[in-house]
C-alpha cells in the first residue's frame, strides 16, 4: 500500500490533500445548483474575471492573499452584476452582456499583470498549482466552506422550488431574487477560494463535472448534490494522486480525472447512458419486429 | 351556482404587459365545487388571468378575495400548474419529489418532513391514482400521468383553487378520461378549478361553467346559461358551430 499512501508523507503534498478535499467538495456540491440553474456559462465569464481583480490585488498590495482574494472577489461580483444592470437597461441579453464584460474585463487582466513588477507567473492563475497553496490559501477554503455549505444545505428545499420552477417558487413567496443572488456570491466566493489550486481556466470543470456526472447516474436532487460533493473529492485527490507520480501539473490532471469520469457515465450509465439508450432502442426495434412476425405474417407459406 | 355561493370573487381586474393590458377591467364570481372553462382565442387573456391569480403577474387594478378575504400576492389558497412544455421534465426528481415541494412551504427550511406531511403526500399520490409509480422520474410518464403529478402536489399544498393552464392539450382519450375523473373528485370535495380550455367542442361533457374571454369578460355562468352561441359569437368574433341544440352550441 506504499504506492497509495508515499505521496503524502510530504508536507506539501498533505496541504494539497486537505484543498482538495475541501476544495473538491464544495465545488461538486456547488456545481449541481450551477447545472440545474444553467449557470454554467456564467460561472465561465465569472471565472475569467477573476483575473483583473488578481492584478488589481498584486498591484496594490503585492502577493498577500488577503489582497488578491479581495481583489478577485470584488471584480467577479462587478462583473456578474454589470451583467444583470447592462441586460436590463438595453436589448442585449444577459449572455451577451457576460460575453463582453467577461473578455474585456479578462484582457484588461493581462494588460494590468505586464504592469505588475512583482514576478508573477500569468501561467500560475491561468492553471493554478495545487502544490503550492498556502496555510493563508487553506484558511479562505475553509472559511467559504464554512460559510457556503450550511446556508446552501439549510435553503437546500426553497432552492429546489426555485430550480425547478422560478415563477411558480415566486408566487408562493419563496425570496427568489434573494436565493438567485445567494448562488452568486456562493460561485464566485467558491471559485476564488479554488483559484490557487486550479486556477482561472480550469476552475469550471472542477464546478460542473462532478454533477453533471453525478446526473447522469441518479434522479435524486440530494444524491445530485452530496453525490457531486463526493465525486469531486475522489476527482481532486486522485488527480492530485496521479499527478505526484507522473510528474504533470496537478490542476489538469484533476480536471483529466473528471472528465474521464463523466466519459463513463456517458457511455456507462445503466439508465441513461449511451450504449443501455443504443440497447433499449434495439430492443423495441426487435420486439416490434418480433410482433409483425405473429401469425399471418409469414411469408413463404 | 350552489349554496355556499361566490367564494372566489374577482373585481374589476386589469393586467398589463409592459403597459400594453391584456385582461381589461374583468370580474365575476365563482364558488367552490365547481369545475370552470376559461375559453377565449389565441391572445385573449386566459393564461394571463390564471396567472394573476396565482400571484405571477401584477395585478394593475382590482381585487381577488376568496371568502371574503382579500388576497395579496403570494397564497397556498391557490396552486397555479403550469402548461407542461414550461417544466423541466429532466429534472433530477420523482413523482413523490414533486408532489412533496407541495409541503415545503409548510415545514421550515431545515425541518425534516413530519408523519403528518408524509401522510398528506401519500394521501395527494393516492387521490390522482399515481402510488405505483411513485418513484419514477417525472419524464418518464405519459402526458396526463405528468399532469396528474401537478395536480398531486397542488392537493399536498392543500390548495382549494386549482388554476390550470390547457392541461388537456396533447392528451389522447383515455388519458383525458382519467384526467376528467380526478377533476370530478376534486370538485365533489369542494375544491374550484379554474381551467383555461380551447377545445369547444368537449366544454359541455367536461365543465360545469364557463368564463368567456376576449381580452375583457364577454359572459360568465353555468355552460347552460353562458355557452351559447351568441356569446361565443360575441368572444370568437365569428359564428364558431353551424349546428345548435337547444342553445347549446356543440
Amino acid at each position: 500500500m506504499d504506492w497509495l499512501f508515499e505521496p503524502f508523507q510530504h508536507v506539501f503534498m498533505q496541504r494539497a490533500l486537505a484543498a482538495c478535499v475541501l476544495i473538491g467538495f464544495l465545488n461538486g456540491f456547488l456545481g449541481g445548483f450551477v447545472m440545474l440553474r444553467r449557470m454554467a456559462l456564467m460561472a465561465d465569464s465569472l471565472s475569467h474575471s477573476l483575473l483583473p481583480g488578481l492584478a488589481v490585488g498584486v498591484l496594490l498590495f503585492g502577493l498577500a492573499p488577503a489582497g488578491l482574494f479581495m481583489g478577485a472577489l470584488s471584480a467577479a461580483l462587478m462583473v456578474a452584476l454589470g451583467a444583470q444592470l447592462l441586460a436590463r437597461g438595453a436589448r442585449v441579453k444577459e449572455d451577451s452582456a457576460l460575453a463582453i464584460l467577461y473578455t474585456v474585463a479578462f484582457s484588461a487582466g493581462v494588460v494590468l499583470l505586464s504592469f505588475v513588477k512583482v514576478r508573477v507567473s500569468l501561467l500560475h492563475y491561468l492553471f493554478g498549482n495545487v502544490l503550492g497553496v498556502s496555510n493563508q490559501d487553506l484558511w479562505v477554503a475553509y472559511g467559504v466552506a464554512v460559510v457556503v455549505l450550511p446556508l446552501l444545505v439549510a435553503a437546500e428545499r426553497p432552492l429546489q422550488l426555485l430550480l425547478f420552477e422560478p415563477s411558480v417558487a415566486r408566487s408562493q413567496g419563496i425570496p427568489t431574487g434573494l436565493l438567485s443572488v445567494g448562488l452568486v456570491v456562493a460561485l464566485v466566493l467558491t471559485m476564488v477560494s479554488s483559484l490557487q489550486a486550479v486556477g482561472v481556466i480550469l476552475l469550471l470543470g472542477l464546478l460542473i463535472s462532478p454533477a453533471a456526472t453525478v446526473y447522469l447516474l441518479c434522479d435524486s436532487y440530494p444524491a445530485l448534490l452530496w453525490g457531486g460533493g463526493a465525486l469531486g473529492v475522489f476527482g481532486s485527490v486522485s488527480g492530485l494522486w496521479l499527478s505526484y507520480w507522473l510528474g504533470l501539473p496537478s490542476g489538469a490532471c484533476i480536471v483529466l480525472v473528471l472528465g474521464a469520469m463523466f466519459c463513463l457515465a456517458y457511455l456507462f450509465s445503466p439508465r441513461y447512458g449511451l450504449i443501455a439508450k443504443l440497447l433499449r432502442a434495439r430492443h423495441f426495434h426487435q420486439e416490434s419486429l418480433s410482433r409483425w412476425e405473429k401469425p399471418g405474417h409469414h411469408h413463404g407459406h | 351556482m350552489s349554496a355556499h355561493s361566490h367564494s372566489l370573487v374577482v373585481e374589476d381586474l386589469t393586467v398589463s404587459y409592459r403597459r400594453v393590458p391584456a385582461l381589461h377591467h374583468v370580474g365575476f364570481s365563482l364558488s367552490c365545487g365547481n369545475c370552470v372553462a376559461v375559453l377565449g382565442p389565441n391572445g385573449a387573456g386566459k393564461s394571463t388571468l390564471l396567472k394573476a391569480l396565482a400571484g405571477l403577474l401584477e395585478m394593475e387594478t382590482g381585487s381577488v378575495s376568496f371568502h371574503g378575504r382579500r388576497m395579496h400576492g403570494a397564497s397556498q389558497e391557490f396552486a397555479y400548474l403550469p402548461q407542461r412544455e414550461m417544466v423541466d421534465w429532466d429534472f433530477p426528481t420523482t413523482v413523490r419529489g414533486v408532489v412533496e415541494m407541495g409541503r415545503y412551504l409548510r415545514v421550515r427550511w431545515w425541518r425534516r418532513f413530519s408523519k403528518e406531511d408524509r401522510n398528506a403526500v401519500d394521501a395527494a399520490l393516492e387521490a390522482v391514482q399515481l402510488t405505483a409509480l411513485q418513484d419514477r422520474q417525472i419524464s418518464a410518464l405519459s402526458g396526463g400521468q405528468q399532469q396528474r403529478v401537478f395536480l398531486a402536489r397542488a392537493l399536498a399544498q392543500e390548495a382549494h383553487v386549482l388554476l390550470l393552464d390547457e392541461p388537456f392539450t396533447g392528451l389522447d382519450q383515455p388519458s383525458q378520461e382519467g384526467l376528467r375523473g380526478v377533476f370530478r373528485r376534486l370538485r365533489s370535495e369542494g375544491k374550484l378549478l379554474l381551467i383555461s380550455h380551447h377545445d369547444l367542442q368537449t366544454v359541455p361533457e367536461l365543465f360545469d361553467g364557463v368564463l368567456l374571454l376576449n381580452g375583457e369578460l364577454i359572459a360568465s355562468g353555468t355552460v347552460q346559461e353562458a355557452f351559447t352561441q351568441d356569446n361565443l359569437a360575441r368572444t370568437y368574433g365569428t359564428r364558431v358551430f353551424s349546428g345548435v341544440n337547444h342553445g347549446l352550441a356543440i
